[in-house]
């Protein structure tokens, strides 16, 4: 057991067709990898995760789109202005609707205001999915403290399928991104990242960090490897001095 | 073009080009060529070339297509007017429209599309280099780029051509064997399935000649599926090194 925890489980690259498995598992990624009579397939281009102890399987993507789910915290961009309510981009294959009721907490009269007083097209909202089926659009709620309009800071964008590397273990590469340079981080489920710094030179640092994490979401040790990007960044920009450094 | 047939295999089975009987032309893939298109894919059989694009899943261009229960597939097939010999008008020919369709139809058994409901996904197929079972390298590099996109298929769909040719079964067969052949059949297959998703046939076979046809082009195909795991799983491996 202790060697099995040294070496995590062991994850293989598979392709759409690939034979996983033979036998009773539990596949806990079912949109990537399913059953066929007695044997399991992958879906997708992905890492393989395959429990022998716990009967359980699972692949993860290394590529694929945002198809929202109940409960998403996007980052949305407004696309449509409408009478009483918003359609927001939310990188998926449907527009995100965002009703003014919700958004400003009263009943609005159409024909005396104007919703584009309040959010125009191009400005960026964080908002949760309220309700979502496949019978009709996601509507977006901002209700929340940390939900609505955004004013200030910096976006950024990855494959959706890698957020779940970005926030890391019960959040660790997040709160290791935010400690490092900080900077807070709003990360939508849909790949925006809002990022929001005090100092420019450490926006750059998130930003060239994120995109590190989309190249290598897929290479094992990738916390140790950012938490060293990040302080050679810092080093190169003279953000630190060598005190730090021999730490 | 029937007039004189011309030799163009060999009694010890060497064909004009110096391949054997069952054997591919020299094959070339590549997947993520395009920085535009959620996948894409190159593929290459000898002088044929193929360039695949895949974008979506996302919202249907007219509201009229969308499907309630899952996403719809858009498959274009087209020559670039360079691709030929002589060039080729670039408006969709009859026969473009067709092939777009089999593809289309080829890949719709293996595209998890009930996962998308009332969004699209879209294939985009150029023929830039035309020289014989451009069809079937058309689905190569659709099947490859729709794997690339990261969209979930039951598995990916290899294809091949099978000709007759001067009475010998060939595998692959190229532009000048089609020209002069007795018979053409391009096969398509998702192996692990073991699932036949296109078979056309142009020509006379006899029946056993078509089963042994179908032997040759499983071969084909299995060769074919293997390089495109390959492919696949070459585009995350070199960023390890």
């Amino acid at each position: 057991m202790s060697a099995q925890a040294e070496q995590k489980v062991e994850r293989v690259l598979v392709a759409p067709g690939d034979k996983l498995a033979e036998g009773d598992y539990r596949i806990l990624t079912p949109t990537t990898a399913y059953k066929v009579g007695n044997s399991y397939y992958s879906l997708v281009v992905g890492l393989l995760e395959l429990n022998t102890q716990e009967k359980s399987l699972k692949v993860i993507p290394l590529k694929g789109s945002y198809y929202p789910r109940v409960g998403d915290v996007v980052v949305g961009i407004v696309s449509d202005v409408g009478l009483t309510s918003w359609e927001l981009d939310i990188r998926a294959p449907f527009p995100g609707v965002l009703y003014a009721v919700d958004y400003l907490g009263r009943a609005i009269n159409p024909s005396k205001e104007n919703l584009k007083d309040f959010l125009d097209v191009g400005d960026v909202v964080v908002g949760k999915i309220e309700v979502f089926d496949r019978t009709r659009n996601p509507v977006i709620s901002t209700k929340g403290k940390e939900f609505g309009k955004v004013v200030n800071g910096a976006l950024a964008e990855i494959n959706p399928v890698k957020v779940p590397r970005l926030i890391g273990k019960k959040g660790s590469m997040q709160s290791l991104i935010e400690s490092e340079t900080n900077c807070k981080l709003v990360i939508g489920n849909n790949g925006r990242i809002l990022i929001l710094c005090e100092d420019k030179q450490y926006e750059d640092i998130v930003v060239r960090a994120i995109r590190k994490i989309e190249l290598e979401a897929h290479i094992s040790g990738l916390t140790d490897r950012v938490r060293e990007f990040i302080l050679v960044e810092k080093v190169k920009r003279g953000l630190v001095g060598n005190e730090r450094r021999e730490a | 073009m029937r007039g004189e047939k011309p030799k163009l295999v060999s009694e010890d089975g060497v064909r004009h080009d110096g391949r054997r009987l069952d054997e591919l032309r020299p094959t070339r893939m590549e997947v993520g060529i395009l920085s535009n298109a959620s996948g894409s894919a190159y593929v290459e059989f000898g002088k044929t070339r193929v360039i695949a694009a895949v974008y979506g899943p996302r919202e249907p261009p007219q509201r009229y297509m969308v499907l309630p229960h899952r996403a719809v597939l858009r498959c274009r097939y087209h020559m670039a007017p360079f691709s030929t010999d002589e060039r080729k008008n670039p408006a969709p020919s009859r026969r473009e429209i067709e092939i777009s369709k089999v593809i289309r139809e080829a890949l719709e058994p293996v595209v998890m599309s009930e996962a998308f409901p009332r969004t699209s996904i879209d294939i985009f197929i150029e023929v830039i280099s035309a020289d014989g079972g451009t069809r079937t390298a058309a689905l190569n590099a659709a099947s490859l780029a729709l794997a690339d996109a990261g969209i979930p298929m039951r598995d990916l769909v290899a294809a091949v051509a099978v000709g007759k040719v001067n009475g010998y079964l060939v595998l692959d067969i190229d532009q000048v064997e089609d020209n002069y052949s007795e018979a053409d059949m391009p096969v398509a297959m998702a192996p692990s399935l073991n699932m036949v998703t296109l078979l056309q046939l142009n020509g006379v076979l006899t029946p056993r000649d078509f089963s042994q046809a179908m032997n040759l082009a499983l071969k084909g195909i299995n060769e074919i599926y293997k390089l495109q795991k390959e492919t696949l799983r070459n585009k995350y491996l070199v960023r390890v090194e």
